[in-house]
C-alpha cells in the first residue's frame, strides 16, 4: 500500500482523478475549489494529459460531453454558481447516458451567496439539478481520505452505469488537511463500444445523443435509464452507521455535519442519551433500508445540515414519517457547532420519550 | 458513365430539410471532402440544435450531439483527448453566433485545431423564422415584424470578419452556395479547412452564406438570387484571414 501523505482535500479528489486514470479536466475558476484545477495545471501536462482552462462552467462541461463521448476518463470542478451553469451540460451528459465525474464543492447561496462552507445544493444535486428525468450518483465525502476514495468510487460507478456522477463535497472538505493514502491503481479500462472514436471504417457510426423526438422512443429510454436506476438503488448505497446497535434516537447528516454530529452523539452518549449517526455516503441513491429501519427503532430523527433543511425531506419520505423528524441547521456558509447538535439531541429525547 | 454519385459519406437517411434548402448542399460538400481526404473512418462530426439537429443521420462517421451552441466546446473536448482524430461542427447562425458566441471566439482564439462549418441563413430555420443575430436591417422575420430596427435589435454579427481580427484562428473564409461556380469555391474552402487540421495548422472555419427558402417565404430560386441581392452585398465573400498562405 502506499504511504499516506498530507493533502487538502482538493487536492486529494484531483490526485486521485489521476490515479483512477482521468487525463482530461476542464474547469473555470471559482471558490472554494480552485486548488483543484491549480493542481490539474501542474500535473496534467506533465503525464500527457488536458489541462483546459474553459471560457465558463457551460463551455468546460461541454468539454466534458465531448470527451465523455469518446469514452475516455473526464471531469470538471466547481462551486455552487458554476454548478448551476453545468447544469445544461449535466442533463445532455445524463440523457447521453455518458460516464463523468463533476465536483461540487458547495458554498453559501442563493445567487453569488458567499464562499463559506454549505450543503444548499443538496436538493440541486439528488433531485436532478437540470431539466428532464434523470438521477446523477452522488457521493458525500466526510474525510479528505474520503475526498480520495470517493474520486475513484465515482468514476468506477460512472463507467460501469454509464451514469454521471457527482462528488458533492463542501468548502471545508476541500481546504482540511488531513493524511490521505492513495493507492496505486491498475488502468481501469472497461469496454466502451458506444463510444465515438471513428468508425475506422469497421462499423457503422456510433451517435452519441439525447435527441428523441418520437415521445414513444423517449418514453421507451427514459424507462430503460430508469430501470437502470432502479438496479443502483438497489446495489450502490453506501452509508456508515455510528452507535447505532441501541439507538433510540438517531441523527442524519453528511460531510462536515456528520463530522461535528458525531462529536455532539459521543458527548450525548456521556449524558446517557442513547443516540446514533447514520451518515449517507450515497446521497443518491439515498440509503433508503437503513433509514426504514432506523424508523422501526428509533423514537425520533434530528437531521443536521449545513442548509435550511433539504435532506430532512429525503429522510422523513424514507422514515415513512412513522417518527418525529427535527432539524438542527446553520446556513449561509456557517457552520453548526457540536454544543448546538448536542443541545438539538437533548431537545428531541426531551420531547420524545 | 456515373454523373452523380452520393459520396461515401453521406448516409442513405433521406434528408429532412425542405425544398431548395442550402443545407443539402453544404452537407454534400463536407462528405465529399470526408472522401477525398480519406478521413471519414477517423473523422467525429459534432452536430448543432439548428436544422441541422439530425446530421448525425446523414454522415458515416462518428457523431455527436451538442448543445444549442456548444459545439465548439464539445469539438475542443473531442479534439483534445483525440488529437489524431478529425473533429468538425456544423452549425448554423443562432447556434454559432448567438448562444454559442463565446464557445466559438474561445475555440477561435485557442486556435483549437478543429474545422467549423458555419451556416449563415439569417434566421432562426428549426424554430419557425426568427430573428437571427445575422439576420439582415430591414429584414422580416416573426420576432422583427417590421424589419430588423437596428437602434433597438442591433446590428448584425459578421462572423468572419470578427474572428479575423483575432491572433489565434488559422484559416477564416465565407463562401457562398447559391450558384455552380460559388458552390465550386465553398467546396474548396471546406476542403482546406479540413486539411488544415490534418496538417496541424489549427482553427479552420468556412461561413457558408445559405438560404432558408421556407422561412424567408420565397421560392427556392429566388431565395438564391435573394443571396446576391442582399445577402453577400453585407457579408462580401473572400478569406478572411489565412495565416499559413501570408507566411508562405
Ligand atoms: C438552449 C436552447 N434554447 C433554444 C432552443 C430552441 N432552438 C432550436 S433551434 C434554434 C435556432 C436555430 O437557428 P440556427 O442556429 O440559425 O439554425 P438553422 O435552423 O437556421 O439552420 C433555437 C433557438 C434550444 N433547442 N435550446
Ligand atoms: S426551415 Fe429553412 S433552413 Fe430549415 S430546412 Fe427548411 S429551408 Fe432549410
Ligand atoms: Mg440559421
Amino acid at each position: 500500500m502506499a504511504e499516506k501523505v498530507l493533502m487538502k482535500g482538493n487536492e486529494a479528489i484531483a490526485e486521485a482523478a489521476i490515479k483512477a486514470g482521468c487525463r482530461h479536466y476542464f474547469g473555470y475558476p471559482i471558490t472554494p475549489q480552485t486548488e483543484i484545477a491549480a493542481y490539474m495545471a501542474k500535473r496534467m501536462p506533465k503525464i500527457g494529459g488536458t489541462f483546459l482552462q474553459a471560457e465558463s462552467e457551460v463551455a468546460a462541461i461541454n468539454m466534458v460531453y465531448g470527451v465523455a463521448g469518446a469514452g475516455f476518463r473526464v471531469m470538471t470542478s466547481s462551486s455552487s454558481p458554476g454548478v448551476s451553469l453545468k447544469q445544461e451540460g449535466i442533463s445532455y451528459i445524463a440523457g447521453a447516458d455518458l460516464p463523468a465525474l463533476i465536483v461540487n464543492v458547495q458554498r453559501g447561496g442563493p445567487g453569488l451567496g458567499g464562499i463559506q462552507p454549505s450543503q444548499s445544493d443538496y436538493f440541486q444535486a439528488t433531485k436532478g439539478g437540470g431539466h428532464g428525468d434523470y438521477h446523477l450518483i452522488v457521493l458525500a465525502p466526510a474525510s479528505v481520505q474520503e475526498m480520495a476514495d470517493l474520486t475513484i468510487k465515482a468514476f468506477d460507478l460512472a463507467d460501469q452505469y454509464r451514469v454521471p456522477a457527482m462528488l458533492l463535497a463542501d468548502g471545508t472538505m476541500g481546504q482540511m488537511m488531513e493524511p490521505v493514502e492513495l493507492p496505486d491503481l491498475p488502468p481501469a479500462e472497461i469496454e466502451k463500444p458506444w463510444a465515438v472514436r471513428g468508425t475506422k471504417g469497421e462499423r457503422k457510426h456510433n451517435i452519441i445523443n439525447s435527441l428523441y423526438l418520437d415521445p414513444e422512443l423517449l418514453e421507451k429510454t427514459n424507462f430503460e435509464r430508469f430501470e437502470k436506476y432502479k438496479v443502483i438503488e438497489e446495489k450502490e448505497a453506501m452509508y456508515e452507521s455510528f452507535m447505532m446497535e441501541d439507538a433510540e434516537y438517531c441523527v442524519v447528516a453528511f460531510g462536515i455535519a456528520a463530522r461535528v454530529s458525531k462529536n455532539a452523539v459521543v458527548a450525548a452518549r456521556k449524558k446517557g442519551i442513547k443516540v446514533g449517526l447514520i451518515r449517507p455516503i450515497t446521497l443518491w441513491p439515498f440509503p433508503k433500508k437503513v433509514m426504514a429501519e432506523a424508523a422501526e427503532q428509533c423514537k425520533a430523527f434530528l437531521s443536521v445540515e449545513l442548509s435550511m433543511g433539504q435532506m430532512i425531506e429525503d429522510i422523513k419520505l424514507h422514515t415513512g414519517c412513522k417518527k418525529p423528524v427535527e432539524l438542527c441547521c446553520r446556513t449561509g456558509g456557517m457552520i453548526p457547532a457540536p454544543e448546538q447538535v448536542l443541545g438539538s439531541i437533548e431537545k428531541l429525547a426531551k420531547e420524545n420519550q | 458513365m456515373v454523373v452523380f454519385e452520393k459520396p461515401k459519406a453521406l448516409t442513405d437517411a433521406p434528408f429532412h430539410y425542405c425544398p431548395g434548402c442550402t443545407h443539402g448542399i453544404i452537407h454534400r460538400l463536407v462528405a465529399e471532402a470526408l472522401d477525398e481526404l480519406g478521413i471519414e473512418g477517423k473523422t467525429v462530426g459534432v452536430a448543432p440544435v439548428g436544422c441541422a439537429v439530425m446530421a448525425y443521420n446523414y454522415f458515416t462517421c462518428d457523431m455527436v450531439e451538442a448543445a444549442h451552441g456548444r459545439a465548439p466546446a464539445v469539438a475542443t473536448g473531442l479534439k483534445r483527448c483525440m488529437p489524431e482524430n478529425v473533429i468538425f461542427t456544423y452549425q448554423g447562425d443562432g447556434d454559432l453566433a448567438s448562444i454559442g458566441m463565446a464557445e466559438t471566439v474561445h475555440a477561435a482564439t485557442r486556435n483549437e485545431n478543429i474545422t467549423i462549418i458555419f451556416v449563415n441563413n439569417a434566421i432562426y430555420g428549426m424554430t419557425g423564422g426568427q430573428m437571427a443575430p445575422t439576420s439582415l436591417p430591414g429584414q422580416v422575420t416573426q420576432t422583427s415584424p417590421y424589419g430588423r430596427d437596428v437602434t433597438t435589435a442591433g446590428y448584425p454579427v459578421k462572423v468572419s470578419e470578427m474572428l479575423s481580427t483575432l491572433d489565434g484562428p488559422e484559416y477564416i473564409e465565407r463562401v457562398a452556395v447559391n450558384n455552380v461556380k460559388n458552390v465550386r469555391n465553398a467546396k474548396k474552402a471546406i476542403l482546406k479547412a479540413f486539411k488544415n487540421q490534418i496538417e496541424g495548422k489549427g482553427f479552420s472555419l468556412v461561413e457558408v452564406v445559405s438560404s432558408c427558402p421556407t422561412n424567408w417565404g420565397m421560392t427556392p430560386s429566388k431565395a438564391l438570387e435573394w443571396i446576391d441581392e442582399n445577402m453577400i452585398p453585407y457579408y462580401p465573400l473572400g478569406v478572411y484571414k489565412d495565416r499559413s498562405a501570408k507566411e508562405e
